[in-house]
């Protein structure tokens, strides 16, 4: 595999729990919820894909666990902005701040202070015969481990739900305009609820999915902020599912661009290619703030 | 007397349960719960010692980037980047410190404390840019910065400012002169004394000054400020960003000089969280954030003695300080709301 394949494969790779977390974030805030305890709903997932694997022998019960995970943090984070109708932002610090102390504490139980962590066997790809012989492309969107094509079924889903049924329609009006909503009879905070669930079940997947399919063991704090990554694809997505796709592809390019620039030789520090998709999205939101509108609802507590 | 016991009440009832939680937490988990729990108090207030360069010394920083959360948050700004500020303050201290190390102490720790903040503030600047002329929401950007700075550090410790035998990722120690004078006995250092000072001054610029008004009023009643008032609610909000951010690296830049004396990666344990726990337990008022950053400060010296004594990793405190901002958000939220949804 020449370095472009490679750098296509390791973008799209890179890309899929990105993916995960930022359509459940995409679904929160639809209904009209800024949810940033994804980041600690990501660590979770984490942790739960690491243990569950670990116990339970195999991928797809680990990552049942991470979405256990996920939606633990999620249901801690709709308590107290939802139910009590605190401030979204800084109660998802908070629950976020709650959720690296708990990780590292159950994780260092587990696998004690010693310094030898626990190691995984990372999932292997699945090769879809005949889609995965195209050049360059092949190989980055037909052999992926299958949470990257679950993944895109995902986002065909959130998609059809989202924006063809009813369902997804009082989510929406839930997030523009609660009022309104509720007059109509819609229970917006439990669609609310409902959503940032779905959404913290979704970071759940995205942590299990980058421990059991990329990096094979966990770490304290071991998202590094790709969580609120996810908050900056779904404004760049233009909270639209297919936007938050290519968004999502985006990042896993600018991490994955450190491999092409070791891969080409260059004298680049490290570091600094670490900041890229930091920069990144930075300059992607400025871009986009302006010409982009969030459900007009956004943050606000609904009656 | 009634009223201050009162007021009183939500903060012990906060800290009361978090401690609960922490210590049921360790003992689901199979860890030695009271030991765990007694180790964090011996840590905070066990000795003199303890109090003195434990606890009080973790409480400048601590202290001082909860006055500035405070400030942007009075203004309905949101600064969750102090994380990011702090290091850009750190980083200009121990340049300052390592080219200024021979002068006279008078003039070199004021210059790179100085520096500390104009960096802070800098570093925020280009959140606030974002904001100004893009309507980059803050909260998002200075989030971000955050781990942008933290790849910095990593890159200067490691690369041009790595100390001489190239052997730690760590700088160099700064020179003399840009160290702050310590209390004998003690590792207590001059910053803490600033940071009662620059509490007291805040808690007379809110009250007594224009800027504090205004300030406060563009948080509270952003539409009455910019209609009735005249205020121009986005630069206001902007510059106490600025002044916030400008805290942050202060604190970095105390934290350089007075107690490690050198730059290297995570000189922070997460300050930048904890203080908004600070300033939102102390209601954003100035003189109890000063109380506030004591208790956390005790909180984060029991920690460390948590792990030392009981081995119990020290972020299990994260329970404790999340269950505070918890509590304070829910009592907020019964009363009024912390910050308006526009400031822009």
């Amino acid at each position: 595999m020449d370095a472009i394949t490679g750098f296509l494969a390791a973008s799209v790779r890179i890309a899929t729990p990105l993916l995960w977390a930022s359509l459940g974030e995409m679904v929160a805030e639809r209904a009209g919820v800024i949810n940033l305890s994804v980041e600690g709903a990501m660590l979770a997932g984490c942790l739960g894909g690491a243990l569950g694997a670990q116990a339970f022998g195999g991928a797809p019960i680990g990552l049942a666990c991470g979405m256990a995970g996920g939606l633990l943090v999620a249901a801690v984070f709709a308590a107290v902005a939802i139910g009590a109708k605190t401030d979204q932002i800084i109660a998802g610090t908070a629950v976020t701040l709650a959720s690296v102390g708990v990780t590292g504490l159950i994780y260092q139980r587990v696998a004690g202070s010693a310094g030898s962590g626990l190691t995984l066997e990372t999932m292997p790809p699945v090769r879809i015969p005949l889609a995965a012989d195209l050049p360059l492309i092949g190989p980055a969107l037909f052999e992926q481990p299958w949470p990257t094509y679950l993944a895109a079924g995902a986002a065909c889903l959130v998609w059809w739900v989202v924006f063809r049924t009813t369902l997804g329609l009082r989510l929406r009006a839930g997030g523009e305009a609660a009022t309104a909503a509720r007059a109509q009879g819609v229970p917006v905070r439990r669609y609310q609820v409902a959503a940032v669930l779905v959404g913290g079940a979704m970071a759940g997947v995205a942590g299990a999915t980058l421990v059991l399919a990329q990096v094979g063991t966990f770490a304290e704090r071991m998202t590094a902020g790709r969580g609120f990554i996810a908050i900056a694809i779904v404004v760049l997505g233009r909270w639209h599912p297919v936007g938050v796709a290519v968004a999502a592809l985006g990042f896993g390019a600018a991490t994955a661009l450190q491999f092409l620039f070791q891969a080409a030789g260059a004298a680049v520090p490290y570091q600094l290619l670490l900041m890229l998709p930091y920069l990144l999205a930075l300059v992607a939101l400025t871009g986009a703030v302006g010409r982009v509108r969030s459900p007009a609802g956004l943050g606000r507590p609904a009656e | 007397m009634i009223a201050f016991l009162r007021r009183l009440g939500l903060p012990v009832a906060a800290v009361g349960l978090g401690l609960a939680l922490l210590g049921g937490g360790l003992a689901l988990l199979g860890y030695d719960a009271g030991g765990g729990l007694s180790a964090l108090g011996r840590g905070a207030f066990g000795s003199w010692y303890a109090v003195g360069s434990a606890t009080l010394v973790r409480a400048v920083p601590l202290i001082v980037i909860g006055l500035g959360v405070a400030i942007a948050f009075r203004a309905g700004a949101l600064n969750i980047g102090a994380e990011g500020q702090f290091a850009a303050g750190a980083v200009a201290a121990t340049v300052l410190g390592l080219g200024l190390g021979e002068g006279p102490p008078v003039a070199v720790i004021p210059g790179v404390l100085a520096a500390g903040a104009l960096a802070g503030a800098a570093w925020i600047g280009i959140a606030v840019m974002l904001r100004q002329r893009f309507g980059v929401q803050e909260v998002i950007s200075t989030l971000l910065l955050n781990f942008v700075a933290d790849a910095g550090v990593s890159y200067l410790v490691q690369g041009p400012l790595q100390e001489s035998k190239h052997v730690y990722p760590q700088s160099d120690t700064i020179g003399l002169a840009a160290r702050l004078p310590v209390l004998p006995g003690s590792r207590l250092h001059l910053g803490f004394l600033l940071a009662v000072l620059l509490a007291a001054g805040l808690a007379v610029a809110f009250r007594r000054t224009i800027w504090g008004f205004r300030t406060r009023a563009v948080g509270e009643a952003p539409l009455a400020a910019a209609l009735a008032g005249g205020i121009d609610v986005g630069r206001t909000s902007a510059v106490a960003l600025l002044w916030s951010g400008a805290f942050a690296g202060l604190a970095g830049a105390l934290e350089v000089t007075g107690v490690t004396y050198a730059l290297f990666q995570n000189l922070s344990p997460g300050y930048g969280f904890t203080a908004i726990a600070v300033a939102l337990i102390a209601g954003l008022e100035p003189v109890a954030i000063l109380v506030a950053g004591i208790g956390f400060g005790a909180l984060e010296a029991g920690a460390a003695g948590m792990q030392r004594d009981a081995g119990i990793p020290a972020v299990a405190v994260n329970v404790v300080q999340a269950t505070i901002i918890v509590v304070a958000l829910v009592g907020v939220a019964r009363s009024r709301r912390i910050r308006p949804e526009v400031a822009a």
